[in-house]
C-alpha cells in the first residue's frame, strides 16, 4: 500500500480495495517501527489521524467523498495546527500549541485528507541539511550516512521512506526543491502568493511559500489543488484564477520552450549532476521541446541578496519570540533583560541566532542603504532577468542542487558553503516565480533533481512538463535502498 | 535680563474610532477586562498575519483632506523594531517615508484674535501598544493587550509654536476637527488623543533652533500647557546658569507637577524601520479619495463662519459653540426649537457648560437635552418666567425633575404678570418704605434711576421672586413720578 502514489491511493479508496482506516493504520505502523531511522516526524498524531480516517470511510461509504478522502499525509512542523503542538522545529515552540489551524491545515481537512503527524525541519525553517532541527537531524533515506536537505527534511525524508504518501512543506530559498533533488522525489514551490501563509510560522515573509512534496507531478498537481487558495487573511495571497492543476497534465509537450540559463552550468555544479541535468533536458527535446540557451546575468547576486533580505525579514519575524506570552522561558529572570536575553538566547538554536543577529546588522542605522536598500534593488534586477527571459521561453531549466546528498556535518560549521546549497533555487524566491524539482537520476547511488522554473501562476504549466517526463522516464519510481 | 523665545512641535497620537483593530477583527472598545480584546494576531501568534482595516484609511484620509494636506496615494506600512512586553510582535507596524497624509496645515486662533497657520509635517497611520501595569503584581508588570493594535493616526507637526498657549490651541483645534470628522471620539482621560511635546528655547531674534527635549504622552490640555511652562522654565534656567540642554525623552508626572529624563539620545533605540513584508502597499486612487471629499462633514472653522453668519453671534461664541461637534449639535437643535440662537448660545455656553465642567461630563452625557432647554428658553421668551427663575428651573431639569413647563407648574414658578395685583403689591412697598420714597423724592434725576432698583429688594421678595421684572419697573416709575 505504501508504494502506490496518492493518484493510486485515492482510486484504491474508491474502489474500496481497502479503507482509509487500514492505509492509516498502516502507515501509522510503519511510522512506529522505520522512523527510528529516519527521525522524519516531530509529532505523531496517530488519534486523530485514526477517528479521520474513520470518518472519511463514513464519507467514502455515502459516495460524498471529497478529493482528498481518507489520503493521510504529514504536514510540516511550521503549519499551525489546532490542539496540535506545532514546533517549528525549536526548542522556543517545544510547548506551544496553536489554537487555529494554518490555512494550508484546513484546506486539507475539507478535503478529507488524514494527518498523519507533524514532519521535521530545520529550525525555523533556517538550514538546508535538516541539521539545525531541535529534534535531531533528518537522515536521508537513500543514505543514512547523508542528510537530506532542508529545510522541508522532515517532508522529503517521510515520504522517500514511504512513512507518508506525500507530505506539506515550505520554500523560501529552496527548502521543498532541493530537499525533493537530495530524496529523489517531486516538490513544487508555488508562485509567491498562491498559497495562503496564514498559519505558517514565518522565517522571511516575502519569500515563504507552501508546497507539495510527493512522489509524482501527478500527486504535486492533486496535493496543490487542496493548497491552493484566495485567502483574506493573508494579505499577500493573490487572487488569481484556480485551476485543476491534473487538468492539463496530459498535454503535448511537443513546441515548448526550454530556456537553459548558462549561469547555471557554472563551476559550482558537481560534474556528474550536470550530465544527468543535460541528459534530462534532451529527453525533453525528445519530447519535442525546444531547448535554448539563455541569460539570467544576475545569478551570481542571488544568494548575497537572499542572505541580506531573508535574515532582515526574519530577524523581525523572530522578535514576537520574546518570553512573553508563550513558547519557552527562561528560569527565574532577574528583570526584564534578563528575561529576553536568557529565553531566546536559550530557546533559539545557533543558525537562528546567527541570521537574527545578521539581519539585524543589515537594517540597522547606518548600513540600512548599503545591505538592505542595495538588496532589494539587487532582487528587482533579479526578477526582470526572469521577466526578459520569459519574453522567449515557457520553461526554464537547470539542476535544483549543486550535487547529490553530502555527508553530515560536512557543512554544518560553514555557513557560507551551506548558503550556497540553494543557489539555484534562491532566484526563484526573490522573483517570486514557481519551481518544481524532479528526479533525473542518481550520482553516487543518491538521487539528483532537475528544476523547472516557470513564470507567474504557470505552476500547470511547469506540472505538465514534468508529468510527461514522468511518462517517459523512470527517474521518479526509483525507491531508495532498503525501504521495505 | 536675556528675552527667550520658545519653540515647541507637537506630535499627536489620535485613536481612530474604529469598530475593530486597524489589523485584526478585535474590538477596540474602551474598557474591557484585560486581554478579553485581543486576538491571536494582537498576541503576535506565530503564523498570524495582518489585514488591513480600511475604515481605517478611510478616516486618515479624511483627516488628511481636512487640513488641505496631500493624501499620499501609495502609502506603505514599516516595521518598527524594539522589545518592550506591551509590544506583542516585537515591532509597531507604522508608516515612516510613505505616510497617508503628506503636508498640510491648520488655523488657530491666537488671544489677541488673529490667526495663526500651523504646519503639519505629515500624519501617518500606525498600530497601538498594548498597556504594562506595574502595581497590584507584587514586584512584576501586568500586560494587558486589549489596546494592541487599536488604529492611530500620528500626527505631526513643524515646530511652529511659540507658546504654551499656542501649543494647546492648537491641540484643541486637532481635537476640535478629529471630533468633527467623528474619527476620534476625543475622550482624552481614556487616552484617545495624546501628546509628545518637542521644547527648545533660543534667544529672541536668532534663528537656530535650540537644542529639544521631547516629553511623551500628556493626555489631557492642562497637562501639557503645564509641561511645557514647566519645561521651557527648566531650560532657560539650565542655560542661564551655563549649562547645555541635552537631548533627551522625559516623562511628565501630572500629579506632582514634575518631569524627569527617561532616556538620552545617546540610549535612544535603533528602530531598524524596513517596510512591512507582510502588508502590501496601500494604493488610493482619485475616485476614491474624492468619493470622500464629497462625504466629509463640515469642518470647525466652516462652521464657526455659519454660525455667525446664520446666528448672527459674535467670532468668539461661535468659534466657542463650533469647536466641538456635539456641541455644536447640541447649540442647533436647542436653536432650532426656541428661535433664539443668542439666548441659546449664552444658555449653551453658561448654565450648560458650567454644569458640565462641574461634574466632569460630555455634552453628549447632559442630562438635560437640547430640547429641553429649548422649552426653558421658550418660557423665558415668553415671559412666563423671568432670567433668574429659568436658573431654579434648570437647576431642576439638571436633576431630573422632568421639562421646564412641569417644574414651572408644579413649583409655581410662573411669573406674575397680573397688573392689578402687581399694582396692589408696588402700592403696598411704597406705603411700608416711606424713608425710601422720601429719599428718591429728594435725589435729583440721575439718582432716581439708580435709586429706583432699591423697591425691586422688596418687591420680588413679596413675590416671591416671580413678578415680571419689566412690568413692575413700568408701574414703579409711574407711581413715584406720579408722587412728584
Amino acid at each position: 500500500m505504501h508504494n502506490l502514489t496518492i493518484a493510486e491511493l485515492i482510486k484504491g479508496l474508491g474502489n474500496k480495495d481497502f479503507s482509509s482506516e487500514e492505509l492509516t493504520r498502516h502507515y501509522l505502523n510503519r511510522i512506529q517501527r522505520l522512523d527510528g531511522n529516519y527521525n522524519s516526524y516531530i509529532s505523531v498524531t496517530e488519534d486523530i489521524a485514526l477517528e479521520q480516517a474513520q470518518a472519511a470511510d463514513k464519507r467514502l461509504a455515502a459516495g460524498e467523498a471529497p478529493a482528498l478522502c481518507g489520503v493521510p499525509i504529514a504536514h510540516k512542523d511550521i503549519f499551525c495546527t489546532n490542539g496540535v503542538r506545532t514546533s517549528c522545529g525549536s526548542k522556543m515552540l517545544d510547548n506551544f500549541v496553536p489554537p487555529y489551524d494554518a490555512t494550508v491545515v484546513e484546506n486539507f481537512r475539507n478535503d478529507g485528507a488524514v494527518m498523519l503527524g507533524k514532519v521535521n525541519m530545520d529550525e525555523f525553517a533556517m538550514g538546508s541539511s535538516n541539521e539545525t532541527s531541535f529534534y535531531g537531524a533528518v537522515k536521508n533515506p537513500w543514505d543514512t550516512n547523508c542528510v537530506p536537505g532542508g529545510s522541508s527534511g522532515g517532508s522529503a525524508a517521510a515520504v522517500a521512506a514511504r512513512l507518508a504518501p506525500a507530505a506539506t512543506a515550505t520554500d523560501t530559498g529552496g527548502s521543498i526543491r532541493q530537499p525533493a533533488s537530495l530524496c529523489g522525489l517531486t516538490g513544487l514551490k508555488p508562485t509567491y502568493g498562491r498559497v495562503s501563509r496564514w498559519g505558517m510560522i514565518a522565517f522571511a515573509s516575502s519569500l515563504d511559500q507552501g508546497g507539495p512534496m510527493t512522489r509524482t507531478a501527478e500527486d504535486a498537481a492533486i496535493m496543490l489543488n487542496s493548497m491552493a487558495s484566495f485567502d483574506a487573511k493573508d494579505s499577500t495571497c493573490v487572487d488569481h484564477e484556480l485551476s485543476d492543476y491534473t487538468a492539463s497534465l496530459n498535454d503535448s509537450i511537443a513546441g515548448l520552450k526550454i530556456g537553459v540559463p548558462k549561469e547555471y552550468f557554472s563551476e559550482g555544479l558537481n560534474p556528474q549532476t550536470a550530465e544527468r541535468i543535460q541528459a534530462a533536458i534532451a529527453e525533453y527535446e525528445k519530447l519535442g521541446a525546444q531547448v535554448q540557451e539563455i541569460s539570467l546575468p544576475h545569478t551570481h547576486l542571488a544568494v548575497p541578496a537572499y542572505y541580506v533580505i531573508a535574515p532582515a525579514e526574519c530577524s523581525a519575524n523572530l522578535s514576537r519570540f520574546d518570553g512573553v506570552r508563550y513558547g519557552y522561558r527562561c528560569e527565574d529572570p532577574k528583570d526584564l533583560a534578563d528575561l529576553y536575553k536568557r529565553s531566546r538566547g536559550e530557546g533559539f538554536g545557533e543558525e537562528v541566532k546567527r541570521r537574527i543577529m545578521v539581519g539585524a546588522y543589515a537594517l540597522s542605522a547606518g548600513y540600512y542603504d548599503a545591505y538592505y536598500r542595495k538588496a532589494q534593488q539587487v532582487r528587482r534586477l533579479i526578477k526582470q532577468d526572469f521577466v526578459d527571459a520569459f519574453q522567449d521561453v515557457d520553461v526554464i531549466m537547470g539542476p535544483t542542487a549543486t550535487a547529490p546528498a553530502f555527508e553530515f556535518g560536512a557543512k554544518s560549521n560553514d555557513p557560507v558553503a551551506m548558503y550556497l546549497e540553494d543557489i539555484y533555487t534562491i532566484a526563484t524566491n526573490l522573483a517570486g516565480l514557481p519551481g518544481l524539482s524532479i528526479p533525473c537520476g542518481l550520482v553516487d547511488n543518491k538521487p539528483v533533481g532537475l528544476q523547472l522554473i516557470g513564470n507567474f501562476f504557470a505552476e500547470a504549466k511547469l506540472l505538465n512538463a514534468a508529468h510527461q517526463f514522468q511518462l517517459a522516464t523512470d527517474f521518479h519510481t526509483l525507491t531508495a535502498p532498503g525501504i521495505e | 535680563m536675556m528675552e527667550w523665545e520658545t519653540v515647541i512641535g507637537l506630535e499627536v497620537h489620535v485613536q481612530l474610532a474604529t469598530k475593530t483593530k486597524i489589523f485584526s477583527g478585535a474590538s477596540t472598545a474602551f474598557g474591557a477586562a484585560p486581554n478579553t480584546q485581543a486576538c491571536a494576531i494582537d498576541l503576535a501568534m506565530p503564523g498570524t498575519l495582518p489585514v488591513p482595516n480600511e475604515q481605517a484609511f478611510r478616516y486618515a484620509v479624511m483627516f488628511g483632506l481636512a487640513i488641505d494636506a496631500e493624501i499620499g496615494k501609495c502609502s506603505v506600512f514599516e516595521r518598527k523594531n524594539y522589545f518592550y512586553p506591551d509590544l506583542p510582535k516585537g515591532y509597531q507596524t507604522t508608516q515612516l517615508d510613505a505616510p497617508i497624509v503628506g503636508p498640510g496645515h491648520v488655523e488657530i486662533q491666537l488671544a489677541d484674535g488673529s490667526t495663526k497657520s500651523i504646519r503639519i509635517h505629515h500624519a501617518h497611520l500606525e498600530e497601538d501598544a498594548g498597556k504594562s501595569l506595574h502595581e497590584d503584581f507584587h514586584g512584576m508588570s501586568g500586560i494587558d493587550l486589549n489596546r494592541a493594535g487599536t488604529p492611530l493616526i500620528e500626527i505631526v507637526s513643524e515646530p511652529d509654536m511659540r507658546s504654551s498657549e499656542e501649543a494647546v490651541a492648537f491641540a484643541r483645534k486637532l481635537h476640535s476637527i478629529v471630533t468633527s470628522l467623528g474619527i476620534c471620539d476625543g475622550e482624552m482621560s481614556q487616552g484617545s488623543m495624546r501628546f509628545d511635546v518637542n521644547v527648545s528655547v533660543r534667544l529672541k531674534g536668532t534663528e537656530e533652533l535650540g537644542t529639544r527635549t521631547e516629553t511623551k504622552n500628556l493626555n489631557s490640555f492642562k497637562f501639557m500647557e503645564d509641561a511645557i511652562k514647566l519645561e521651557v522654565e527648566r531650560q532657560i534656567d539650565l542655560i542661564e546658569e551655563g549649562g547645555e540642554v541635552v537631548q533627551e525623552t522625559r516623562l511628565y508626572n501630572g500629579e506632582t507637577k514634575t518631569a524627569r529624563s527617561m532616556r538620552s539620545k545617546e540610549e535612544a533605540n535603533d528602530y531598524r524601520y524596513f517596510p512591512c513584508p507582510d502588508l502590501l502597499p496601500v494604493e488610493l486612487d482619485d475616485d476614491y479619495i474624492d468619493a470622500i471629499r464629497q462625504q466629509l462633514p463640515e469642518l470647525p472653522d466652516a462652521r464657526q463662519a455659519r454660525f455667525v453668519e446664520q446666528h448672527g453671534l459674535s467670532d468668539y461664541d461661535a468659534g466657542m459653540l463650533a469647536a466641538d461637534a456635539a456641541t455644536a449639535q447640541f447649540f442647533e437643535t436647542a436653536t432650532e426649537q426656541c428661535g433664539d440662537a443668542k439666548l441659546a448660545a449664552n444658555w449653551v455656553m453658561g448654565e450648560v457648560s458650567a454644569h458640565l465642567n462641574n461634574e466632569e461630563k460630555g455634552i453628549k452625557d447632559s442630562p438635560v437635552t437640547a430640547l429641553q432647554l429649548a422649552g426653558l428658553i421658550a418660557r423665558i421668551k415668553d415671559n412666563t418666567i423671568s432670567n433668574k427663575i429659568a436658573k431654579q428651573v434648570f437647576e431642576a431639569m439638571w436633576n431630573g425633575e422632568g421639562d421646564a413647563d412641569a417644574i414651572i407648574e408644579a413649583k409655581g414658578l410662573k411669573q406674575m404678570s397680573d397688573t392689578g395685583e402687581l399694582e396692589k403689591i408696588v402700592d403696598e412697598v411704597i406705603a411700608g418704605n416711606p424713608a425710601m420714597v422720601e429719599d428718591w423724592l429728594a435725589s435729583d434725576e440721575k439718582k432716581r434711576k439708580k435709586k429706583m432698583g432699591g423697591f425691586m429688594g422688596p418687591i420680588m421678595k413679596a413675590t416671591k421672586g416671580q413678578a415680571n421684572p419689566g412690568m413692575v419697573n413700568q408701574i414703579l416709575s409711574k407711581k413715584l413720578n406720579d408722587m412728584l
